[in-house]
Formats: C-alpha cells, structure tokens, sequence
C-alpha cells in the first residue's frame, strides 16, 4: 500500500513534547473519512512512518488532525516539519470508539496523557448530538499541568452544562489549583448509571489496568469498558506481525476493543 | 507413441529419463523452475534448468540441531526431505523494494514498484510444505487485505509435488494432519519409485494445467502394481516419523499455560538466535525499513523478514513488550500452535521440522509442548487468584 | 440540632453498619467548615478526628522549606480524610488544607478509640473501612509514583 500524498497545513504545539498536525490531501478534491478510534501511518521522506491516532472531528473531511508526542525518531522528525511540507498517509486503520452504540447511555471518557487525542473525535460527535446521550464525563489525568493537552478546548468544555470535566494531575507544578491524584481517584466523584453506561479509556496501560478495576468497582461490566491499546506496528493491515497480542492483531482488530474481548490477554506480562 | 489423454486424479508413470523433457517444457512455458540442489552444505532451493542439478543420489540425516548430507546407495532424485530453505524463500523474499520517493520542489513524490514477476515452478514441493504455501495463501491472500507482492508470485505458480519416500528424524507431518501425502494444492505430484533396474515416477494429475505440461511431456500408463508400490511407499514414510506432537486442545492448552515453569527452562536454552522463524515456512512477519541515499533526495522502503526474536520487533517508545527470552518464544510457540487457530482457522505448525533441525541447541517444539501438556497448570484462576492477594501489599 | 445520624447511615462509607454503631458515631459527630486555605490537620500534632468531606475539596499537602507546600493529593466529597486517629501514635502524618469552601462531618476519634477498645465489633468494622481507605490511597501513591505517563527509556 502506497502512502498518499498530505501537505501540513498547521503544526500546532501543545505541550513541550506535544504538537497537532493538521493535513490536507495535495489532490485537495479528495476527502477523507475515518470513524473516532482510528489511526493512519505518517511518512515522513525518508524518515519512516509512524502509527498515530486520529485527533480530529470526524465530520471535518477536509482536512485530518494528529497529535502525536516526540519520541521517536519519526515523531521528532515530523515535530520539525513547517505548514506547507510534505507527508505521506496511509489509512484510516483500525477499530472504532462505540459512538453510534453509546446513544441513550450515560458516556464516561477517561483519558491519560496523550491517550486524550483518540478519545477528542468521540467528544466533537458527542457534542454534536448531545441529546442522544445521558450524562457525559471526561475524566482526564496528565503528569503535571504543563502536559494538558486542548487546554483551551477543556475549558471550552469545562464551561458546558452538559459535560462534566474533571481533571487531575500526578504532580501539582506551579499556580495548580485543581485536583492532584492519579485519574482513577475521579471515578468515584463521577455520578454515572453503571448499568447503562459505556466507558472508553485511553492511557498507558497501566492506567487503563487500574482504570478498569475501578470501573468494575463500581459495577460497569466489561462489555461496557472500551480501551484503545498500543503496539509495534509496521503494515497497519494485518500482515506484518508486529502489533499481535495473544490471537489479536491490534492493528485490525484494536485499536478499540470492547474490553471482555481481549481481557484474557491485556495486561498479562510481555504478551 | 499413443499418448491417453490424461485428467485430473489420474496416475500415470514418467520415467526417469524423461525428467529432464518436463523441466524443459516448463522453461519452454516460460516458468522460472526452481527447485532443491547442493549448496551451502545442505540441500536448498534455486534455480534448475537441468535434472543433475537436483541432488541426484543424496540424503539428508536431520535430528535435534543437526544436519548431514549423506550419500544415498541408488541415484534417487528426491532421496530426502526438506531443507533449510522453503518457498517462501521465492513468495516472500527476505528484503523487497516496496516504492521509492523521490523529493521534488514542494514535497516528494511516491514511485511505485513494477515488478515484473517471471512465474515460478516449484519442483519437489513436499506435501508439509504445500500446507505452509496454503497457510500463506490464506494470510496473504484470503484476508481483509491483499498482499500484492505475494499475490504476484503465487497466483501463476506451478506446482510440481513429491509424495515423501522416507521420513526424518525431525519430521512430524502425520501429527499435524499435513502428510506424508500429498492431497491439494499441486498440479502435479509424484512418487519416486526405485526398482532393481526401473526408475520411475507414478504421477498423480492434479489440475487441468499438469495434465496439459505432462502432455507435453512422454508418460504411459500406470498399472494397477505400480501405484500400489507408489500407495506403499508412502505408508512406509508414515511409519517413520522421527517426531509425535499430540495437538489435542492445543490451543486452549497453550493458552492455560502462559506462566507454566517450562517457558522459564526453554529460555535457559534458546539463543533468540530467530533461526526457527527464519527456516519455518509458515512465518511471516516482516518489517519495513526506510532508507535515503547520500543526497537525501531520493528515498525507498524496502520490506525485509523479521522476527519475533528479536528486541525490536516489540518495541514501542520506552521498551519492548517482549523483553525477556520467555517471553518471545512463548509468542512464537504460542503464536504458532494457537492464536494461528483463532486467526487462520489452522494451526502454523505443518510438522515440517524444519525449527528442530536448525536450532543450534536442538529445542524441540514437539518436546516443548510435551512437557507443557504433562505438567499442565491446574487452572489460571488460582494464580490470578494469589495475585489478588497480594495486590495491596 | 438535628442528628447526623440519618445521612451518615446513607453514607458508602458507613454502609451496613449496626444500629448502635451507628448511633455511638452519631454521637461522637458535628458539623464543621473550613475556609478556603485553612488548614484542617496538620503534620505533628495530635490526631483525634477524622472527617466525612460533604462538599468542596481538601488538599494533602507536604511541607517542604525550598519547595513549599507540595500537594500529594486532593480529595472531595464523599471521601474521607483522616486517619491517624486510628493508629498510634495518634500524630498527623500530613497537612491537609481546604482548597475550597469545605463542609464536613467531623468524627470525634478521640472518643471513638475509647468505643472501639470497649466494643471490639465496632473495632473491626471501623478498621475494615479505614484499611480500605488506606489501601485506596496506596494504591494511588503507587501509580503516581511509577510515573505511567512519563517517557522511560
């Protein structure tokens, strides 16, 4: 499969190991169309190429929005790009958040770290049918303050009577006056219907581990929990190998899975 | 001559001195034939214009780690089994140009591949091996997503298959259900009979283009002796198999076992050396490499084989997943006799032997798996259960 | 006044607990509020009470002479804060200041170890609630401490 050809028309920094890129096709009559969830594989000219997950709102086909944190040696490579260079893309790739089959269910987002940036295409299309939905939580856990990322759109966010925002930080830095704690200290705060609710988390793995026992400590089954994992990828189609955990191919099976689906596997040593 | 005409599931006999005629129409058809000669000391795969460059004469003695080319008392042209070669060496090359780039005033542009594929003739595939081609077919082929590269090698290739005339040390193919026989995937296959001063092939036709090219070839009609002697002879090959798996519940036995004891003994033992991966026809992981020349101005991806022996083939920034020795052959062993099943709906493993021969320490999957099925863990529950326990200490 | 009795019945915390535990706790319970930057406990003193936070945020804090006050954790409504009433020496092991405007219910532990050393079943089950509490918060430490979104090469 060949890359196709993207011109950069926005590198954005978020943080100080963070930035978004924003890309448009060079043949500007295409479109492009992926699902919240989703990733693609950047190329960069003879750098390489590099899995990073779709951060952009799905109803905007114009143009395609990455975050992705510098590194590597690809990240680092692609952070140095100016608006107006070149990449190369290939995809969409990969599984789906259940947005469509969230509706009528209370949504609880907890993200950590970059794990936001997949999580961002499922809030645009929850905000953007707001009322199919119950109650909305974006639980959000970063190392210090300085490594939030869409600060402005959290605030944005924050402001809504509709969305409950709650964020934390491991290690409160500077004027910090919000919660300090690690984010599975926000679950109980949270007032969700365990039964009809779905949970999509997205973090380290370690997060997500002790996110989903929390989760389950308060009654949401695991057919309810939706993680986004992460591996070694090369093809993003299935055939390379790399991204295998257990029976699964993360790359065409994940990265979302429902969470009983691949528990027997997730979170088991060097597996 | 009167030639019968042949179709599909006849036998029929070739003589020896005829070999020859058929690779000659192959090349006439334009194939690539390829097939097993001497080099590097073993029996390999490459090119064959001519019958004396099979290794007339030769065997091989395979055991745990070891192999030796012996000579054979008669002149037998596939006298052996299976190599460290397989044909993925020809579907699946070990380093291929995928594209290259080349950057230009305000960006780069992507220049495909045109491989110009010349279509191969396999000669001497071994029915183990004709269920690792299958398996490859279904992954690269049969999938959600299509493999070009390997589609353009394999959709014209012509199959020329050898029913086994003996076993050995290492071979395990009536465990895993894939031979000695051949049964699909060939166009045409063939039993080597050897008598006092007769040599000859009882050939089984196996699709319309075998009955076509052994048309062009002289054969005559076998009798009802000479295909049992053929039937015979494969039944003694079944008797000789150097190796048993016993692949009941395998995948469920695997698994169970993902913290059993042995995996922390076979790690004592394997090098990650990935000779397994590298000498298995089923294993198909690959990386993809990116590179520039001097001028930075022109770029290319080259895709190479890979393994799930090495560090890097887990790593994702800050470790690898796999980091210890136990834990990457448990993926291979794992992958290969069990998630295979929920992926492909068949096991990896074609019994072939290949991984027991060529490990420098002679680990042996047959035997790893037998020591995992006798001292199978009761049941994970109780080990997640101690987890539990302890998880606030 | 009115007693306290009914909401702390209804609190996850105090779950299940019997009648007469319930109403010993309720006894030894008041109403309090804390500014904004007043400090409820702090290091080395004298810990006797424990509290059901009902509303605003409170942070545990670390003093440190170079770096100042460093927040540990913070905690809201609906948990509880305190509990070195119940281990001895009965000292404050952190600073803990309201961030917010903060009501609770403070618990006399003073009292309740009395209660506890006459009544070894209201003993256990307060132990039990409390090692949960401490469990959660070490379990918190830990993943801080293990620093899951830090890049380690």
């Amino acid at each position: 499969m060949l890359p196709n050809p993207f011109h950069i028309q926005r590198l954005q920094k978020e943080t100080y190991d963070t930035f978004t890129v924003e890309l448009t096709p060079t043949n500007s009559t295409n479109t492009f169309l992926f699902s919240a969830g989703q990733f693609n594989m950047l190329y960069v000219f003879g750098v390489g190429e590099v899995p990073i997950s779709i951060s952009g709102d799905p109803a905007r086909t114009e143009t395609i929005k990455h975050t992705a944190r510098a590194v590597g040696t690809v990240t680092r490579a692609l952070q140095k790009l100016k608006s107006g260079d070149m990449l190369g893309v290939r995809g969409p790739f990969g599984s789906h958040w259940p947005v469509e089959e969230s509706v009528g269910n209370d949504v609880v987002i907890i993200a950590g770290g970059i794990g936001l940036s997949p999580l961002r295409p499922v809030l645009y299309q929850l905000i953007a049918q707001r009322k199919k939905y119950k109650k909305i939580a974006l639980l959000y856990g970063v190392r210090t303050p300085e490594d939030l990322l869409y600060k402005r759109e959290l605030e944005q966010w924050r402001g809504r009577f509709d969305i409950e925002v709650k964020i934390t930080v491991d290690t409160a830095t500077g004027d910090w006056c919000g919660d300090v704690g690690v984010v599975t200290t926000l679950i109980r705060r949270v007032q969700f219907d365990p039964l009809h609710a779905m949970a999509m988390i997205c973090g380290p793995e370690v997060m997500m581990r002790f996110t989903i026992k929390e989760l389950q400590n308060c009654g949401v089954g695991n057919e309810r929990i939706f993680i986004s994992m992460e591996r070694n990828m090369k093809c993003g189609i299935g055939l390379c190998g790399h991204c295998q955990c257990g029976p699964t191919f993360i790359c065409k099976d994940g990265p979302v899975f429902r969470y009983d689906r691949i528990k027997e596997f997730f979170g088991k040593r060097e597996i | 001559m009167i030639t019968p005409s042949i179709k599909v599931m006849d036998r029929v006999i070739l003589e020896r001195n005829h070999f020859q005629k058929l690779i000659d129409v192959l090349i006439t058809r334009d194939y690539r034939v390829v097939g097993p000669t001497l080099g590097e000391g073993a029996i390999v795969y490459d090119e064959l214009n001519s019958v004396d460059k099979l290794p007339i004469g030769w065997t091989d003695d395979q055991d745990g780690g070891t192999y030796r080319l012996k000579k054979r008392s008669d002149q037998a042209l596939f006298g052996y089994v299976v190599g460290p070669h397989s044909w993925k060496k020809f579907l699946l090359p070990s380093a291929l140009r995928l594209w290259q780039a080349k950057r230009h005033d305000n960006g780069f542009q992507i220049i495909p591949e045109n491989e110009e594929i010349q279509k191969f003739a396999f000669i001497g595939v071994r029915s183990c091996d004709i269920h690792a081609v299958s398996t490859q077919d279904k992954i690269f082929m049969n999938g959600q997503h299509i493999d070009p590269h390997y589609q353009s090698r394999r959709k014209d290739a012509f199959i020329l298959a050898v029913n086994c005339g003996k076993a050995d040390g290492t071979c395990f193919c009536v465990s895993m259900n894939t031979g000695p026989k051949v049964t699909f995937g060939f166009d045409l296959a063939v039993t080597e009979i050897l008598e006092d001063n007769n040599h000859y092939f009882v050939v089984e036709v196996g699709t319309e283009l075998g009955a076509e090219i052994l048309h062009e070839v002289t054969y005559r009609e076998a009798n009802g002796r000479e295909k049992k002697l053929a039937d015979g002879i494969i039944k003694n090959t079944a008797r000789q198999m150097g190796r048993v798996m016993d692949t009941t519940n395998i995948k469920d036995l695997l698994y169970k076992n993902y913290e059993h004891p042995r995996w922390d003994d076979v790690a004592k033992r394997c090098l990650t050396c990935a000779n397994c991966t590298m000498v298995c026809p089923t294993c198909f992981c690959t990386t993809v490499e990116d590179v520039t020349d001097l001028t930075g101005d022109h770029a290319e991806r080259w895709r190479k084989l890979d393994s799930c022996f090495t560090m890097d083939f887990s790593y994702i920034h800050g470790g690898s997943i796999r980091a210890s020795t136990k834990s990457r052959y448990r993926q291979w062993m794992t992958h290969k006799l069990a998630a295979w099943i929920d992926q492909f709906g068949m096991s990896g493993c074609v019994g072939c032997g290949r991984c027991i021969t060529w490990c420098p320490v002679a680990i042996d999957i047959t035997e790893e798996v037998r020591a995992i099925r006798e001292n199978e863990m009761i049941d994970t529950s109780t080990i997640s259960g101690k987890e539990k326990t302890n998880a606030i200490a | 006044m009115q007693s306290l009795e009914p909401y702390l019945a209804e609190h996850p915390f105090l779950k299940g607990l019997e009648p007469n535990h319930l109403k010993i706790l309720a006894g030894c319970a008041s109403n309090v509020q804390f500014d904004v930057g007043q400090f409820i406990l702090r290091e080395g003193e004298e810990a006797n009470n424990f509290y059901i936070i009902r509303h605003g945020k409170v942070a545990i804090e670390l003093f440190a002479a170079e770096r100042g006050a460093i927040t540990i954790q913070t905690i809201g409504a609906g948990e509880i804060l305190g509990w070195s009433w119940l281990i001895p020496p009965y000292q404050w092991r952190f600073d803990a200041r309201a961030i917010e405007i903060t009501r609770a219910i403070a618990l006399d532990g003073k009292c309740l170890r009395t209660k506890c050393e006459q009544d070894h079943n209201l003993g256990y089950e307060l132990l039990k609630r409390f090692a949960h509490v401490i469990a959660l918060r070490l379990e918190a430490t830990r993943l801080q401490l293990s620093d899951v979104y830090g890049v380690h090469p």
